[in-house]
């Protein structure tokens, strides 16, 4: 019997279709976008200037607070200028635009292929080095990870959570960095556990990937701290919280964090990436994507330079399908629309899903008709139809009252409902005008 | 039988004078003052419950006139400086005469002016569609056009113009109670002096964008270029952020803002129609 969480939860198709594509370097393209704000936290300070010439890796924005990621070029070239460039949401953010010439990288990083297993650094100079390098969650909430593995004061973690989950549908781009990477993410897991001083690891992979599970498992095979842990397909278990429930069955505590239960969950890209900057010396300026959708030509995986405008990824996807309805930075549940094809790839891009125009289109809203079926979809144990409803009479104190805070805004009540009501929508709205009542009484 | 009735009655009245007796020390006992002005107050206010004055609706408005000294802060929008008159006679003090002001939409962006770069299908409300993204057309500062000021409005005085997709102030019917202004997610929205015959001139853009920039999302953007602040006259104009403001309450409603305006962004409203000038024509000297 597989592992999963208890509470809620939805079967959306999969449509794994890149599952097969290898991932395939993408050719640099002439000009780069490289937002400074590419974390949650406080936005970079750029530190180049226009006209500057940067090489692959250097840093061009300084971590701007605790909470917060430096960013390095992704490419060698001139500073065109440092000013606003387009955001997936439309509104314009600072950001570093690159003329790219050549292919230069900074010299301390290694290029080559080889594996290195062994290290003889101690807990702090790994975390230096994560943060040196920029290293954030790659799972899409792009939480800065040298601040995630050191436990506040008073907390202690217990175990590290690699979260293979991918349970979003279409996205294949952790599956392919397990099975093409899967030794570095071993050494990357490794690595984190040393620097977070724990003795435990846990892989968490959905049993839809049995090549990934069985590639792991042997690899593992001398490690005895770390465990591969195949898990019942269901939506949303890569969520830190649904996740912990799976693997270790501990409940995390509403309004708490992970390491209230004494768990770190981080994802098998950011493993990968962490072994790139410990072992390699190399930034976080480059990631998979997933190019994927009914429609595309040749549904692809690529290791794309951070800052490559979208258009360029599906073009060497084999060009925008024309029965394209809605162009999605991430997946179908939880990802954005972006707003315009020259949103750049940022460190939290983990797919770019074209979805045709008849499946994208949202049905009519019709009265909700007391079915129940968000709340037993809502993996977090939320009244979806209650706190809508409270959102959109703006009765705050009682939107809070049902505990808006907690949603991890999955999506599985819109995608659930039979009324098409658009359910996560106020919840967000819910949650922003909550999340401000609540930090300006803090104050 | 008639006896029975007789103790009926005679116990009934005996209790009934006992209760009123101790209703009356109680009430005495407990008794709340209410300055009685409160309820003459509140008689005299429209009772729409706006809370257009800042305050919880007319009641609560009506406590706060009796309890201050002077009504210099104090003003209800939708009844008007006759309203405030006949408050300041209730409470013996003096009311402030102020100008009389209307909503006034301050985005010209219609579908024709400003194309559509993007579809929109999430929940239609203003306030979502504002927090999620930038908007349909590439200007980031327009009317995103899904009314949320329509339904903030008390007093059926602003509609959506479904030709156009944008709000409409019916002036006769707007009392100037700032809903639709806190409504708004863009600021669009602002409370202008109310001139005779309705006339009104202002900046219909809210665009800081750089010129080009502006002008390529829509073209009745303002461009931030000044002509329009050297013509005036009487400093009612200023610019920042690349973005011209007239100040209504100097306004003169001159017009030559208005001629001079390279994208039309300001716009005149029931003005009668320009006196064509005649060009003098020039004296040719014989030879």
């Amino acid at each position: 019997m597989l592992k999963t969480f208890k509470l809620g939860g939805v079967h959306p198709p999969e449509n794994k279709i890149s599952a097969n594509a290898a991932i395939r370097q993408l050719d640099i393209p002439k000009t780069v976008f490289i937002p400074i704000s590419q974390h949650i936290g406080a936005p970079s300070v750029p530190v180049v200037k226009k006209g500057d010439t940067v090489k692959a890796g250097q840093l061009i924005a300084q971590s701007g607070g605790f909470v917060s990621a430096n960013i390095h070029s992704s490419v060698s070239g001139k500073v065109k200028k440092v000013d606003t460039i387009p955001d997936s949401s439309g509104y314009p953010k600072m950001g570093v635009v690159i003329d790219v010439e050549g292919n230069e990288w900074e010299e301390a990083i290694d290029r080559s292929g080889t594996l290195v297993k062994e290290y003889s650094f101690t807990s702090e100079e790994i975390v230096g080095k994560i943060l040196e390098n920029g290293i954030v969650g790659l799972g899409g909430a792009t939480f800065p990870t040298h601040v995630k593995i050191v436990p506040p004061k008073g907390m202690k973690a217990e175990m590290l959570l690699i979260n293979g989950v991918e349970c979003e549908p279409y996205l294949t781009s952790d599956h392919r960095v397990m099975l093409e990477k899967p030794d570095e993410i071993i050494v990357g897991t490794r690595l984190l556990m040393k620097a977070m001083k724990v003795d435990k690891a846990y892989i968490g992979i959905e049993s839809n990937k049995p090549d990934a599970i069985k590639l792991l498992k042997e690899k593992v095979q001398g490690y005895k701290e770390i465990v591969i842990v195949p898990l019942k397909v269901k939506y949303p278990q890569g969520g830190e919280k649904q996740l912990i429930k799976a693997v270790t069955g501990k409940e995390v505590p509403s309004g708490g964090l992970p390491i209230a239960v004494g768990a770190v969950v981080s994802n098998v890209g950011t493993a990968f990436a962490v072994y790139e900057a410990v072992q390699k010396n190399k930034p976080l300026f480059e990631r998979v994507v997933t190019v994927t959708g009914k429609g595309v030509k040749t549904p692809s995986n690529f290791m794309v330079r951070l800052g490559t405008p979208v258009s360029e990824l599906v073009e060497a996807a084999g060009s925008l399908p024309e029965t394209t309805g809605k162009v999605i930075s991430g997946g179908p549940m939880m990802g954005k629309a972006i707003a315009s094809m020259d949103v750049p790839v940022t460190k939290g891009t983990s797919g770019i899903l074209l979805m045709e125009s008849a499946e994208s289109k949202r049905e009519k809203t019709l009265p909700c008709i007391r079915c129940g079926r968000c709340v037993s979809a809502c993996p977090m144990g939320l009244e979806p139809y209650l706190l809508q409803t409270t959102a959109e009479k703006q009765m705050w104190e009682e939107t809070e009252k049902n505990n808006v805070m907690d949603c991890i805004e999955c999506g599985s009540c819109s995608y659930t409902c039979p009324s098409s009501r658009p359910l996560l929508d106020y919840i967000r709205y819910g949650k922003s005008s909550v999340g401000q009542i609540i930090r300006s009484r803090k104050k | 039988m008639s006896i029975t009735i007789l103790y009926t009655i005679i116990t009934l009245s005996a209790i009934g004078a006992t209760a009123a007796i101790i209703l009356y020390f109680v009430a005495q006992k407990f008794k709340v003052y209410e300055d009685p002005r409160i309820d003459d107050v509140e008689g005299a206010l429209p009772g729409a419950n706006c809370g257009g004055c800042g305050f919880a609706g007319c009641r609560a408005f009506a406590e706060a006139c009796v309890k201050e000294n002077n009504l210099d802060d104090l003003f209800c929008p939708v009844g008007g400086n006759d309203c405030m008159t006949d408050v300041a006679g209730i409470l013996g003090l003096e009311a402030v005469k102020k100008d009389p002001r209307v909503a006034v939409v301050r985005c010209n962006g219609t579908c024709e002016h400003r194309p559509k770069t993007n579809r929109f299908d999430g929940a239609s409300t203003c306030a979502i569609a504002s927090s999620v993204y930038s908007g349909e057309t590439g200007c980031q500062y327009g009317c995103h056009g899904y009314g949320d000021c329509v339904s903030a409005c008390d007093f059926d005085a602003i509609h959506m113009n479904p030709e156009t997709g944008l709000p409409e102030v019916v002036d006769e019917k707007c009392v100037a109670c700032g809903a639709c202004v806190d409504a708004c997610p863009k600021d669009l929205i602002e409370l202008r002096k109310k001139f005779p015959k309705g006339r009104k001139i202002y900046v219909s853009c809210r665009n800081k964008d750089k010129g080009g920039v502006a002008r390529k999302a829509c073209k009745v953007a303002c461009i931030g270029c000044g002509k329009c602040e050297k013509e005036c006259k009487f400093d009612a104009i200023t610019i920042a952020n690349n973005l011209a403001f007239i100040d209504s309450d100097k306004c003169k409603l001159c017009r030559k803002c208005v001629s001079v305006c390279p994208t039309h962004a300001i716009i005149e409203v029931n003005f009668p129609p320009r006196k064509i000038k005649e060009i003098p024509k020039k004296e040719t000297v014989e030879n």
